[in-house]
C-alpha cells in the first residue's frame, strides 16, 4: 500500500510515521518543507488541563500516553529522539472567582484526568514566582511539553529510515483517482491524507471534497533566558473559556512556561483575522499584561521575539480524522487548532488504524467528515 | 502630523534637515545619546554637535520596537504618529565564523574602530585588521593613531578587481581621495590573505593566516603571534523596520524609485539599507529622501556607480566555509557549533525550523550576527533572518504599560 500525506507538520509527520510501522510505503509532500506552518509557530504544548470531557479530552489521553512510549521506540531504532519531552506538569491557577475552575477539574477528574486541587502554599512551593493573589489552583501532572520541530523531524526520520520519502517544495494541487496531482508531477498511490493544517481547506477543494476548515491566529512573546523565574507550565483559568469559544475578537489567556534554554514563552492570543500576519501591538500588550498578573517579577525581564502562526479549526472545534465521505482514498487529518502537538500520535495512529482496517484505539465517530458539526 | 526620521547617521541627519527646511515638523528618533550614527559617531568628551534645525526634534536614546500602520512603537511606552517615514536605519558589521572567532581579543571591525576613535582606546600593542572592504582602512588607520601595530589582511584583491571598474573609479574619484589618506598603512597591507583560525586558551594568542586563492581556498597558510583580530567582511543592513512595515526588499537591501521611497507610498528608505555605498553617498540619499517626504522636487540625481562596483570589488567567496571545523562555533549567543547546525537542519527548508530546531539564531541577538552565516551554509534567503516583529528587546513591563502620544 503507498500512501502520499500532504502537509509536513506535526500531523501529517504523525500520521506517516503510524502508516509506515503499520507497513504502508509512505510519500510526505509539502509546498515548503518539515515544520515550516503551523508547527513551527506553536509552543509544543501535550495538554489535557484546557480540555473539556469528550472527544478531544480522550484523544488527548491517548496522545499523552502514547508520547514517551513512542519516542522511546523511535530512540531505538533511529539512536536518538531527542525532542526536548519535558513532562513537567501544568499548573492552572484563578485569580477571581475559584469554583469554576474546581468544577471543570471534578468534571475532568471523571474522565480521568490526574487534577489535584492545592493549597496556594502549594502552589507557592511549585512556583515561587507566582502573584499571591491566587484564589484557587490544580496541579496537572500529565502535562508536558516538546519542542514542536524537533518531533515533526524525527517522526519523519523514522518514516525516510523505514524506505520512505520526503518531498519538500512540492505543491500538491488535487488528486484523482490513485494518485495525488502536483505541481512536479503526478505521484500514484493508493490513499492521499490531507493533512495541511489551515491549508487543508484549500487542498480539500481542490480535491472536490471541501470541508470548513479555517486559520485563527496566535501570537507567543518570548523573553530573553531567566534562571529559575517559571518552573511549569502555568495558566490563568480563564484558557478554557478561549479555547472552546468561536469569537472572531481577540481572546487572550496566560500561558507561561520555560523552556530548556532558559527563556519564558507566554502565549496565547487566539484571533480570526484571516491569514493576516500583520504585527498587532494591543495584542502583545494583553499578553504582557496578564504574564504580568501571573508572575509580576517578569515585569523587568526583555521579551526579545514574538512569533505567530495559524492554527486550523472547524467549526465544532474537533479535528476530522478519517476518510473523506464523497472521495473514497482521501482522508482527512487536520483541525487540531492550538492543540495539534498533544494530539498528533494519537491522530497519526488512529488515521493508520482506520486505514488498514483494524480496531480503532478510540471511538472514531466524532471525527468523521461527515458529522453535523460540518454541514457546510 | 509629524515626518518620523529613524536613524540619526550622514542619511538620517540629512533627512531631518532637509524636509525641517521644506517646512515640515520632523521627528529623528535613535538609539545613540548624540546625532551622527556609526560613522559620525561623536566622543562622549567632545561637545556635542546637535541638529541646527528647530522644526527638527531629536529623540535621543530611544528605538522604533515595532511599525503597525502609521503608529510606530518606542521605547519607553511611547508612541508616535507619522506622516511620512523615512528609515535610514543603516548597517552593522558582518563577521565570518572560523575556528576560535569567538575567543577574547576577536573583535568586529566596527567595535574596533568605536573603542580606538570613539574613546582612545588600543586593543594590544600587536593587532590584525582581516576581512573584506574599504572600512579596513579607517579601522587599521585609526589603531596606527592610537599607537598599535597594524596588519591589513584584505581576502579579495581589489588592486586587480578596480582595474576592470573604470567608471565607477571615475564616478568616485572623490572617494580616492578619501582613501589615500590612509597611505600610512600600505605597508602593512596584504590582499588575498585572511585569519582562518584563532587560537588561544582564554585569549586569542595566536592566529593561522592563510594566502588565499580567488574563492577564498586556503593556499599555504603559517601561525602569528597577535594581542588582538579585528573582522570585518562588509556590512548587513537592519532590515527589520523595514520588513515589519511591508516594504519589498530586493537582493538583500530596501527597494527604493528615484526617490527614495519604498514600495510602501508613505515610507521612504536612504543609507545602507538601500545598497551599502558610505556615509557620502547615505547623505545624498537622506537629501533626496528629506525632499520627497516634504512633497518637494529636487532634481537631483545620484550616482550609485561606485556603490555598485564595490560589491563586485569585495564580494564574500565561497572559501570560507572551508575554515570551519564540525566544531565552530557558529550561533555565538546559543554556542550552536557547525556540526549541530548541519544535523538539525537536515531535509529543513524553512527559517523558521531551521532556527527551532538547530536554536541558531534564536540568542539574545536574534541572528544578527549568525543569520547571513547560516542562510549561505544552508542555501536559504539572508532576509528571511531579519523578520524580527519585535525590532529590539524591550522590558515586559514597558510593553504593559499604556503608552503615551509623543507630541
Amino acid at each position: 500500500m503507498h500512501v502520499v500525506v500532504v502537509g509536513a507538520g506535526v500531523i501529517g509527520a504523525a500520521c506517516a510515521e503510524a502508516l509506515s510501522a503499520a507497513g504502508a510505503t509512505v510519500t510526505v509532500v509539502d509546498r515548503s518543507g518539515p515544520a515550516a506552518g503551523t508547527t513551527g509557530a506553536g509552543e509544543g504544548n501535550v495538554l489535557v488541563s484546557d480540555k473539556e470531557p469528550g472527544p478531544e479530552l480522550e484523544l488527548a489521553q491517548a496522545s499523552r500516553r502514547q508520547l514517551p512510549e513512542l519516542l522511546a521506540k523511535l530512540a531505538e531504532e533511529l539512536g536518538q529522539a531527542d525532542v526536548e519531552w519535558q513532562p513537567k506538569g501544568g499548573l492552572v491557577v484563578a485569580t477571581t472567582d475559584p469554583q469554576p475552575l474546581h468544577d471543570f477539574a471534578a468534571r475532568q477528574r471523571e474522565a480521568g484526568v490526574q487534577a489535584h486541587p492545592i493549597t496556594a502554599r502549594e502552589a507557592f512551593e511549585l512556583e515561587p514566582n507566582l502573584t499571591r493573589e491566587i484564589t484557587a489552583a490544580v496541579h496537572y501532572p500529565e502535562d508536558g511539553q516538546v519542542q514542536p520541530v524537533l518531533l515533526a523531524t524525527t517522526l519523519l526520520s523514522a518514516v525516510r529510515q523505514r524506505g520512505g520519502q520526503l518531498l519538500s517544495r512540492v505543491t500538491a494541487t488535487g488528486v484523482s483517482k490513485h494518485a495525488l496531482l502536483t505541481d512536479s508531477g503526478v505521484i500514484a498511490c493508493d490513499h492521499v491524507v490531507n493533512a495541511a493544517g489551515p491549508w487543508a481547506g484549500d487542498f480539500a477543494a481542490k480535491a472536490g471534497a471541501p470541508i470548513p476548515v479555517l486559520p485563527r491566529r496566535g501570537v507567543i512573546l518570548v523573553t530573553t533566558p531567566v534562571v529559575d523565574l517559571v518552573r511549569h507550565k502555568v495558566y490563568d483559568a480563564d484558557y478554557v473559556g478561549a479555547v472552546a469559544s468561536g469569537d472572531a475578537d481577540l481572546q487572550t489567556s496566560t500561558v507561561v512556561e520555560s523552556t530548556p534554554a532558559g527563556t519564558v514563552l507566554i502565549g496565547s492570543s487566539r484571533q480570526r483575522v484571516g491569514f493576516d500576519d500583520t504585527i498587532q501591538v494591543d495584542v502583545l500588550r494583553e499578553l504582557a499584561r496578564k504574564a504580568i498578573r501571573l508572575f509580576p517579577k517578569l515585569r523587568n525581564v526583555n521579551v526579545m521575539r514574538a512569533y505567530g502562526g495559524f492554527r486550523p479549526y472547524l467549526p465544532d472545534h474537533l479535528p476530522v480524522i478519517g476518510e473523506d465521505h464523497r472521495v473514497p482514498g482521501l482522508w482527512h487529518a487536520t483541525g487540531h487548532e492550538g492543540a495539534g502537538i498533544g494530539l498528533a500520535v494519537a491522530t497519526g495512529r488512529l488515521l493508520a488504524e482506520l486505514m488498514t482496517g483494524r480496531t480503532p484505539h478510540i471511538d472514531p465517530k466524532p471525527f468523521r467528515t461527515d458529522r453535523p458539526g460540518l454541514a457546510l | 502630523m509629524t515626518v518620523v526620521v529613524v536613524g540619526a547617521g550622514p542619511a538620517g541627519v540629512n533627512a531631518a534637515v532637509t524636509a525641517a527646511r521644506a517646512g515640515q515638523d520632523v521627528l529623528l528618533i535613535d538609539s545613540a545619546p548624540r546625532i551622527g550614527g556609526q560613522y559620525h559617531r561623536q566622543s562622549f568628551r567632545a561637545k556635542e554637535i546637535r541638529v541646527a534645525h528647530d522644526r527638527v526634534k531629536h529623540l535621543p536614546d530611544t528605538s522604533v520596537w515595532a511599525i503597525e500602520g502609521n503608529r510606530l512603537h518606542l521605547t519607553g511606552s511611547r508612541v508616535v504618529t507619522a506622516s511620512r517615514l523615512i528609515l535610514a536605519t543603516g548597517a552593522y558589521d558582518r563577521t565570518l565564523p572560523f575556528p576560535g572567532w569567538d575567543l577574547p581579543g576577536v573583535y568586529t571591525a566596527g567595535a574596533a574602530q568605536a573603542m580606538a576613535k570613539g574613546q582612545g582606546i588600543a586593543l594590544g600593542r600587536n593587532v590584525i585588521v582581516a576581512g573584506t572592504g574599504p572600512f579596513l582602512l579607517p579601522v587599521a588607520s585609526s589603531l596606527v593613531d592610537v599607537g598599535v601595530k597594524v596588519r591589513v589582511f584584505e581576502a579579495n584583491s581589489p588592486s586587480q578587481n578596480w582595474l576592470r571598474e573604470t567608471k565607477a573609479l571615475i564616478a568616485g574619484r572623490r572617494k580616492l581621495v578619501e582613501l589615500a589618506q590612509y597611505a600610512k598603512v600600505a605597508p602593512y597591507y596584504r590582499e588575498r590573505t585572511a585569519v582562518i583560525a584563532a587560537h588561544g586558551d582564554d585569549q586569542v594568542r595566536e592566529v593561522t593566516v592563510a594566502k588565499l586563492d580567488q574563492d577564498w581556498n586556503p593556499l599555504q597558510t603559517k601561525r602569528i603571534p597577535v594581542d588582538a583580530v579585528c573582522v570585518g567582511y562588509g556590512f548587513v543592513p537592519q532590515l527589520e523596520l523595514a520588513i515589519s512595515a511591508g516594504c519589498r526588499i530586493s537582493s538583500g537591501f530596501v527597494e527604493v524609485d528615484e526617490d527614495q521611497r519604498t514600495s510602501v507610498p508613505w515610507i521612504f528608505a536612504a543609507g545602507e539599507i538601500t545598497g551599502i555605498g558610505g556615509a557620502e553617498l547615505a547623505a545624498q540619499e537622506g537629501i533626496r529622501a528629506g525632499a520627497a517626504a516634504a512633497g518637494v522636487q529636487l532634481g537631483l540625481t545620484v550616482d550609485r556607480r561606485f556603490a555598485e562596483a564595490l560589491t563586485r570589488v569585495y564580494p564574500v567567496k565561497k572559501g570560507w566555509r572551508g575554515w570551519l571545523t564540525d566544531d565552530t562555533i557558529i550561533c555565538r549567543c546559543e554556542r550552536v557549533t557547525h556540526r549541530k547546525l548541519q544535523a538539525a537542519a537536515e531535509n529543513l527548508t524553512a527559517t523558521r525550523a531551521v532556527k527551532l530546531a538547530s536554536r541558531a539564531g534564536l540568542g539574545v541577538c536574534q541572528a544578527r550576527i549568525c543569520g547571513h552565516t547560516v542562510a549561505d551554509l544552508l542555501d536559504l534567503d539572508p532576509t528571511t533572518f531579519a523578520r524580527r516583529p519585535i525590532a529590539t528587546p524591550i522590558p515586559l513591563g514597558d510593553l504593559a504599560a499604556n503608552p503615551v502620544e509623543e507630541p
